[in-house]
């Protein structure tokens, strides 16, 4: 069997042209897919049922014993954080917000250690945004800034930027200028008409230069910022003064180096500056596939996208307190949920200890380094494979996940409201 | 379900013209019959004012860019915060309040059903999600063509008939209630980062004005034989001078349905200014006004403009941006592929700024200069001229003379002479205000045939009960006790069930979207025309098969079916 037009549930692109093999209740092939992707439907690893940790080693409970043992953990603790989301369809998301507010705990996402920052930067100054077809039929000028398309986001180029033509841009290839600023060369910068190798950390100086060129003020920039040549840097705000229509995407590279919130408001303000002159748009490479989600589902359940604490009674959001790494620092969290992602493998290693030394519940379809930090683990559906659900694209384009098929794993949300049940009261209303 | 009975209503029911009588209403089933029988749960009005549960029939409250609005203002959030408590979550937000801020504060105020004002279409999926977060209202939803590009394509071709059959597919695709124009022509051109001044420019590239997709929608939509008409928010929005292009736009629609408006022009208080600049804003409420009491095909929402912090948000991308090259505050801006934009900013409405002064003014002579109610519905564009919990306040400078005359104390100076409101003897009434919050929006939105807007035998359960004594209030004077009685019901009766008493949400809810789905003839299903479906794949970034929006968004759905005549 052949399941078309397939939602692709790795990155926030959410290629949604897949086409899936199914045989037997195995995925046997994917066509269309990047190789991160297929990986994804093809890997067969999962974990069997849920397990618990004893002095003597992993012991299989049954699924019931294990939502028992992990609701009364979460009604004994004091201070519980939920976290993770990024890999889960929305309604697990919604579940997990209605679950944090029933037992006054704090919710995280994943967002807190990739584009937290950039949310800082865009509440402090807004965000000229778009969906993706906008860059895909019209942009002339596309920026790649702090990051690796080629590598963390495939298709990326080939599904809306240098390798796809649209409405108005009959020849990508040929009439999209493609400008890469990195610290490194990258298979990305390898296909770029112009480079930016900047010295780290100097992001926040090479936009500042920018903007005062666009400006008219360019008389203020040295012969040289953070390795670019004045000249390249008037060229390039040339060339983007000059286009029909630019878009400026931007990742980890700018949001967690140096400068960090400071280095996206000052992207997003060249951004507005552009738009005087002619028609700019920025979007944020978001990683995860539906780390996107989260910060809208949450957004609209509580009025914040992330770091939200609960502790007194209503929302509270105030990220580098409420943040996850902050709690766990702080060694305030006594009991964690970590739905849908790793957060051994990315936290700092003061937050990883406080994390092994506090129960953990894991939900996830596959073990990870948390795993070995993990109480009790249970292994769920995978979103977007053999579970249904909502994701937000990187742009907000909001889209169903399809089922394709049957693995016999309960889903999050089926996991979640089951908790939820035990504490007390329904999840929702 | 057992009954309800509500004794000694004092009920207004302008559907049914009732306009002010003490009686009881039978409820079995979530709908009002003619009696119910002993052992009915009953409800004592005390002779209390009794009305249909309240429309709303533009405001902004779910979706993409509303969300945006939260997502951006930690500060908003912050300003209008609440405990979870009983059945009631948690909620954040003032100016854009979350979802289950909105629904629980229009359910205190006796609003029953609302109309979300602008959803993109490849977006509607986040709308319905937000929907379903918005448990004490029925919802609906405008759906934004104003650039979409297959239809432009048709208007240029002069082919109503396609742009009907795009309209029809679109519309069921999305679960989406009406078509919504916004800035009709202007969206597309923001793509490029500019923008149409008024109806008879033209598009680049697509080559059709603004005139020319009001004239074939207009149209379109009666072939389609939809409840509502087409939702117009005119171009030049918030523009001195925009109040001929305002006048224009009226003109474009015919007279063509007995039962409604065949062209809705919302929030007008924004198009209805005369001066060339900033410098020399004045009103032209009176020509805007007299435009409408010419043409019965016409009906207005105020959008009124009340004092204070909030946001604005709109499919208006170019006129967003020229507010944040005035205000410099943040901005944010989305533009949506072959569809619409959305812009949103945060503002202050001040007293000590005469623009804003003029503006609301404007909003007021508006109600007060159309002579039918019926034509000119109460709304704020919420929350852009102001959050809808200040709907009271408005009702109550509506049927007090003396009130306005104590708020055109405060104004400042420079303003009375630009504006005519201080000349307005008119005080609405109790009937004029259930005509303009609730029975006006039931008939224009063409819903009164599922039972919205009115309390008669057959009519929906939703009830709105106001601890107020029409016979014992003289509102040009007590217009204090006016906005308290209708900021808090003594109870709001949704389907049929108590839902609030005194402010205080009674039960979970469950929301109920109602969308439209036009029944074509097999040759204009657009989802078998291989030229739209080639041009879907090529230009769209998702695929035609992951557009629709699945049943399972709906915790109740409504689908008024209709038969189109192509």
């Amino acid at each position: 069997m052949i399941v078309r037009d397939v939602i692709c549930p790795f990155c926030a692109c959410l290629c949604d042209d897949l086409d899936v093999h199914v045989e037997e209740g195995r995925v046997t092939g994917v066509d269309n897919a990047c190789d991160l992707g297929s990986h994804k439907f093809m890997t067969d690893h999962r974990m069997e049922g849920p397990v618990r940790r004893t002095a003597s080693g992993w012991q299989d409970i049954p699924l019931e014993e294990a939502i028992r043992e992990t609701a009364e953990l979460l009604q004994a603790a004091e201070r519980p954080l939920l976290y993770g989301w990024s890999g889960t369809c929305g309604e697990a998301q919604s579940a997990g917000v209605h679950l944090a507010e029933r037992v006054g705990g704090i919710i995280d996402a994943t967002t807190s250690v990739c584009h937290g920052p950039s949310i800082l930067a865009i509440q402090e100054v807004g965000h000229p945004g778009c969906t993706l077809g906008q860059v895909k039929n019209r942009a002339d000028v596309v920026v790649y800034w702090g990051c690796n398309p080629q590598h963390a986001h495939p298709r990326h180029l080939s599904r809306y930027t240098t390798y796809t033509d649209g409405f108005f841009v009959k020849n990508a290839f040929k009439e999209r200028r493609l400008i890469l600023a990195d610290i490194r060369g990258t298979d990305s910068t390898n296909v770029a008409d112009e480079v930016v190798r900047l010295q780290p950390g100097g992001d926040y100086a090479v936009l500042g230069a920018l903007r005062a060129i666009v400006r008219g003020k360019g008389d203020v920039v040295p012969p040289e910022v953070a390795g670019v040549s004045r000249e390249q840097l008037f060229r390039i705000a040339d060339l983007c003064k000059k286009a029909r229509y630019g878009a400026f995407f931007f990742g980890m590279g700018l949001t967690q180096t140096a400068g960090k919130y400071k280095n996206i408001r000052n992207a997003i303000e060249l951004v507005d500056e552009l738009n005087r002159h002619t028609k700019w748009t920025l979007t944020p490479m978001r990683g995860h596939f539906n780390v996107y989600g989260f910060n809208e589902v949450c957004t609209w359940m509580t009025g914040y996208p992330y770091a939200v604490d609960f502790s007194r009674g209503m929302a509270f959001y105030n990220p580098g307190e409420t943040t996850a790494v902050d709690i766990l620092a702080r060694k305030e969290c006594d009991m964690c949920l970590v739905v849908a992602s790793d957060p051994a493998a990315h936290f700092p290693a003061e937050a990883v200890e406080h994390l092994a030394s506090i129960p953990v519940v894991q939900l996830d379809p596959f073990p990870n380094l948390t795993t070995a930090f993990a109480r009790i683990q249970i292994p769920v559906a995978v979103s977007g494979i053999d579970a249904e659900g909502t994701a937000y694209r990187m742009d907000g384009v909001p889209l169903r996940l399809r089922k394709v098929l049957d693995r016999g794993y309960p889903d999050d949300v089926t996991i979640l409201s089951e908790i939820a049940r035990r504490i007390g009261e329904g999840g929702g209303a | 379900m057992t009954g309800l009975l509500i004794k000694n209503a004092y009920v207004i029911d302008p559907l049914n013209g009732i306009r002010g009588e003490v009686m009881d209403i039978a409820v079995r089933d979530g709908w009002i019959v003619e009696s119910v029988q002993d052992g009915a749960e009953v409800i004592d009005a005390k002779g209390c004012l009794t009305l249909p549960g309240g429309i709303d029939s533009h405001t902004h409250i779910c979706g993409t860019k509303v969300n945006f609005g939260r997502y951006m203002m930690p500060e908003d959030m912050r300003a209008g915060r609440t405990q979870r408590r009983g059945v009631m979550h948690s909620t954040s937000g003032y100016s854009v309040p979350t979802t289950y801020g909105n629904s629980y504060r229009y359910c205190a105020m006796g609003y029953t059903s609302v109309l979300e004002g602008a959803m993109a279409p490849l977006e509607a999926r986040h709308t319905h999600e937000e929907f379903a977060a918005t448990p004490l209202q029925d919802t609906m939803a405008n759906t934004l063509f104003d650039g979409n590009w297959p239809v432009m394509e048709a208007v240029r071709d002069h082919d109503v008939k396609r742009a009907a059959a795009i309209v029809a597919w679109t519309l069921a695709a999305v679960k989406g209630f009406a078509i919504k124009l916004t800035n009709p022509g202007g969206s597309e051109c923001w793509g490029w980062g500019k923008n149409v001044k008024c109806i008879r420019e033209t598009v680049p590239y697509f080559e059709v004005s603004p005139a020319e997709i009001i004239e074939i929608l207009v149209r379109a939509n009666e072939l389609l034989r939809l409840p509502h008409s087409v939702h117009l928010h005119c171009n030049n929005l918030g523009v001195p001078g925009n109040y001929q292009c305002t006048i224009g736009s009226m003109d474009l629609a015919p007279d063509l349905n007995p039962d409604r408006q065949s062209l809705y022009l919302t929030h007008v208080q924004f198009h209805a200014y005369g001066g060339t600049s900033w410098k020399d804003i004045c009103s032209k409420a009176e020509p805007v006004a007299c435009a409408v009491n010419q043409r019965p095909q016409i009906t207005i929402d105020m959008g009124q403009m009340m004092f204070g912090k909030t946001t604005t948000m709109t499919a208006d991308g170019p006129m967003e941006f020229n507010l944040y090259r005035l205000h410099h505050n943040k901005w944010s801006n989305h533009d949506v592929e072959l569809e619409t934009t959305a812009g949103i900013i945060p503002v202050y409405y001040s007293r000590t700024s005469v623009v804003n002064c003029v503006m609301w003014a404007i909003g007021l002579e508006l109600a007060l200069m159309v002579r039918n109610p019926w034509q000119c519905l109460l709304a704020t564009d919420n929350p852009n001229g102001g959050p809808f919990i200040k709907y009271p306040e408005i009702i109550a400078l509506l049927m007090s003379r003396r009130y306005r005359e104590e708020e055109l104390q405060n104004l400042a100076p420079g303003t009375m002479s630009r504006i005519t409101l201080p000349a307005l003897d008119r005080e609405l009434d109790w009937h004029d205000i259930a005509v303009m919050t609730r029975a006006g929006q039931a008939r224009a939105l063409g819903i009164r045939s599922i039972g919205k807007g009115h309390l008669g035998p057959g009519a929906e359960a939703d009830i709105a009960i106001y601890p107020l004594r029409v016979d014992e209030t003289d509102p040009s004077r007590q217009y204090r006790d006016v906005i308290r009685a209708f900021q808090k019901t003594s109870w709001t009766v949704k389907r049929g069930r108590p839902v609030a008493r005194d402010g205080e949400i009674l039960v979970p809810g469950t929301n109920k979207t109602i969308w439209v789905k036009p029944k074509v003839p097999e040759e204009y299903d657009m989802g078998k025309d291989p030229e739209f479906a080639r041009n879907f794949d090529r230009y769209y970034t998702v695929r035609m098969s992951n557009y629709p929006v699945q049943d399972l968004y709906l915790q109740r759905s409504l689908c008024m079916e209709s038969e189109a005549q192509l």
